[in-house]
């Protein structure tokens, strides 16, 4: 087995440098169904997690796929699975029982068109909104989204700590063109990058209260078979774990699900500015679509338009505060998406009409090209 | 080279072109170097159906990771020549299987018979490594020694010798024409 660390560089697509992200990160565990375009990911985690002494799982579905990641990461276990629409549909109804149950874990979804079947084989951006509200319930998730090999390594290492630091299911949206567009990439060594442990009970087993608040908002985690024995369900449940209709065991659980993540927006939500300093139109793309975008500000710039670019990382929770003094300053915003207006439907609750937004949709299964974009900056 | 410099290779399922994407941008980024994006597009058939492999290579970063005018096309079949043959920029290079391609609407292309000369080496399936040696011979996107390092990294054990004769018959078909055309130069 090669040395993944040893500083030289590879040529590896999106799905092959999320894998590694994972193993960097620690996962150990991964349980899913092969689906194009996310199938690389199940193959090559079924050669390289048995190497390093982890499990992988080939299941029967997507629905039992979730329901094997959540039980090992229960049982101590970093877990993942990654999948696509089809799958990742099948996947909401234990997704919510990650969200309150609190089970850190890892969900891939490669993006491809849609609805139903739809285009397997070509690029979409379709799922934006069923990351933030596919399975059911008022729920707190974090959501993001990667553009190239780099961020697809980088962002599953991210996406591991944020779950584990949080205890929440923690959705990477990747797309056909991200998972598949091969590039130059130089895997750090262990120990370069920032990997997060579970916060695990210290206290006698005896005294641990499995749900109880604290300043973080998280609770410890006991893990099963370490003595910390709790009741884990998806019913709206008291401090202990177990089921309650109280009002006042209730209200304190929702809020407190919602806190954690609220209350640490700044260490969870990220963009990336690209001459956005002087910048008098905005381009706010994610995914392969702000690759298309950068080469379109890019093109702008050398015209005279002094046009910026906001690429979103952190889909949900919408980066809300970053984004409201950009919109405030320039003259318009572009939102370019490979969906009927998803994004930008964000983009325009928050802009309370401080600025114009512009959509520009793409749904034929095609990459928006920089010269679609450009064509409408020029015209903000 | 330019900064950025778009190779799309096309074709249909099975000729290998998302192979010879791949060696090809291994050649340019890891041996030469370079930045370099590779993508591809396929349709739902593993065999028959079109193919398309792109290979970006620049001196700097990549944004956008496809082709958008490409300074070369390698079309492997008619349809393929076809389709993409609009999008090649008015200079660019344009390589094509004589073995399948008979009409060739353009003045200025490079037509070997890829497929034919791999038969002839006793298997067809090198017909992709016989057009990257063409290819980077004509175009100088790679340096062939580099590319030589990415054929035989990539290819299947036990294929070593094959495909090395494979890449030599190509540079060897690219180098002919090349002369041939030096001598027709007679204006």
């Amino acid at each position: 087995m090669a040395d993944y660390g040893d500083g030289k560089p590879r040529l590896l697509q999106g799905n092959e440098a999320v894998v590694e992200g994972a193993l960097y990160a620690g996962c150990r565990f991964f349980a899913g169904y092969p689906i194009t375009p996310a199938t690389e990911i199940s193959e090559v985690m079924s050669y390289r997690l048995p190497a390093v002494g982890g499990t992988f799982i080939q299941m029967e579905d997507e629905i039992a796929s979730m329901g094997a990641v959540i039980g090992a990461s229960l049982a101590g276990a970093k877990a993942m699975t990654a999948t696509s629409g089809p799958g990742f549909s099948l996947m909401q109804e234990n997704l919510g029982f990650g969200c309150v149950a609190e089970v850190p874990l890892v969900i891939v979804n490669v993006m491809r068109g849609g609805p139903s079947t739809g285009l397997p084989t070509q690029v979409s951006q379709g799922d934006v909104m069923q990351a933030r509200w596919g399975t059911h319930g008022d729920h707190p998730i974090i959501v993001l989204a990667a553009a190239t090999t780099w961020d697809c390594f980088i962002l599953t290492v991210k996406a591991f700590n944020l779950a584990e630091k949080y205890r929440t299911p923690v959705i990477l949206l990747s797309d056909e063109v991200v998972a598949h567009t091969r590039e130059k990439i130089v895997l750090p060594p262990p120990g370069a990058l920032e990997v997060v442990e579970r916060v695990r009970p210290s206290m006698p087993p005896e005294w641990y209260v499995p749900y109880e608040d604290n300043a973080r908002g998280v609770p410890e985690m006991g893990i099963f078979g370490d003595g910390y024995r709790y009741h884990v369900t998806g019913l709206i449940h008291d401090v202990h774990g177990f089921p309650t209709e109280r009002p006042d065991e209730i209200v304190p659980f929702l809020n407190r699900l919602f806190r954690k993540i609220t209350q640490h927006f700044a260490d969870i939500q990220m963009v990336e500015e690209e001459l956005t300093e002087d910048a008098e139109v905005l381009v706010i793309a994610y995914g392969s679509v702000s690759r298309s975008a950068k080469r379109a500000v890019t093109e702008a710039r050398q015209r005279g338009i002094k046009a910026g670019l906001i690429k979103l990382v952190t889909l949900w929770p919408f980066p809300r505060k970053i984004l409201e003094p950009l919109l405030a300053r320039v003259r318009g915003v572009l939102v370019p998406e490979l969906n009927m207006g998803q994004m930008s439907r964000e983009v325009k609750r928050v802009n309370q009409g401080m600025t114009r937004v512009e959509t520009l949709n793409r749904i034929d299964g095609n990459l928006i090209t920089p010269g679609e974009i450009f064509e409408k900056l020029v015209k903000l | 080279m330019a900064k950025r410099y778009e190779i799309r290779l096309a074709g249909s399922g099975g000729q290998g072109l998302i192979l010879a994407g791949i060696i090809l941008a291994e050649a340019a980024g890891l041996y030469d170097g370079k930045f370099v994006c590779q993508t591809q597009s396929y349709g739902p058939a593993a065999r028959g159906g079109a193919s398309k492999a792109e290979v970006v290579i620049s001196d700097e970063e990549i944004d956008y990771p496809k082709a958008i005018q490409p300074d070369v096309l390698l079309a492997m079949n008619q349809k393929s020549l076809d389709t993409y043959l609009s999008d090649l920029k008015p200079d660019g290079l344009l390589l094509v299987d004589a073995t399948f391609v008979t009409e060739i609407p353009a003045t200025g292309a490079v037509a070997i018979p890829f497929t034919r000369i791999a038969r002839e080496l006793g298997k067809e399936m090198a017909a992709n490594i016989v057009a990257l040696g063409a290819l980077a011979t004509l175009s100088g996107a790679v340096t062939l020694k580099s590319l030589r390092t990415a054929v035989l990294a990539r290819v299947p054990p036990g294929t070593a010798e094959l495909n090395k004769k494979a890449l030599a018959a190509g540079i060897a078909a690219a180098r002919k024409y090349l002369k041939k055309s030096a001598t027709n130069k007679i204006f």
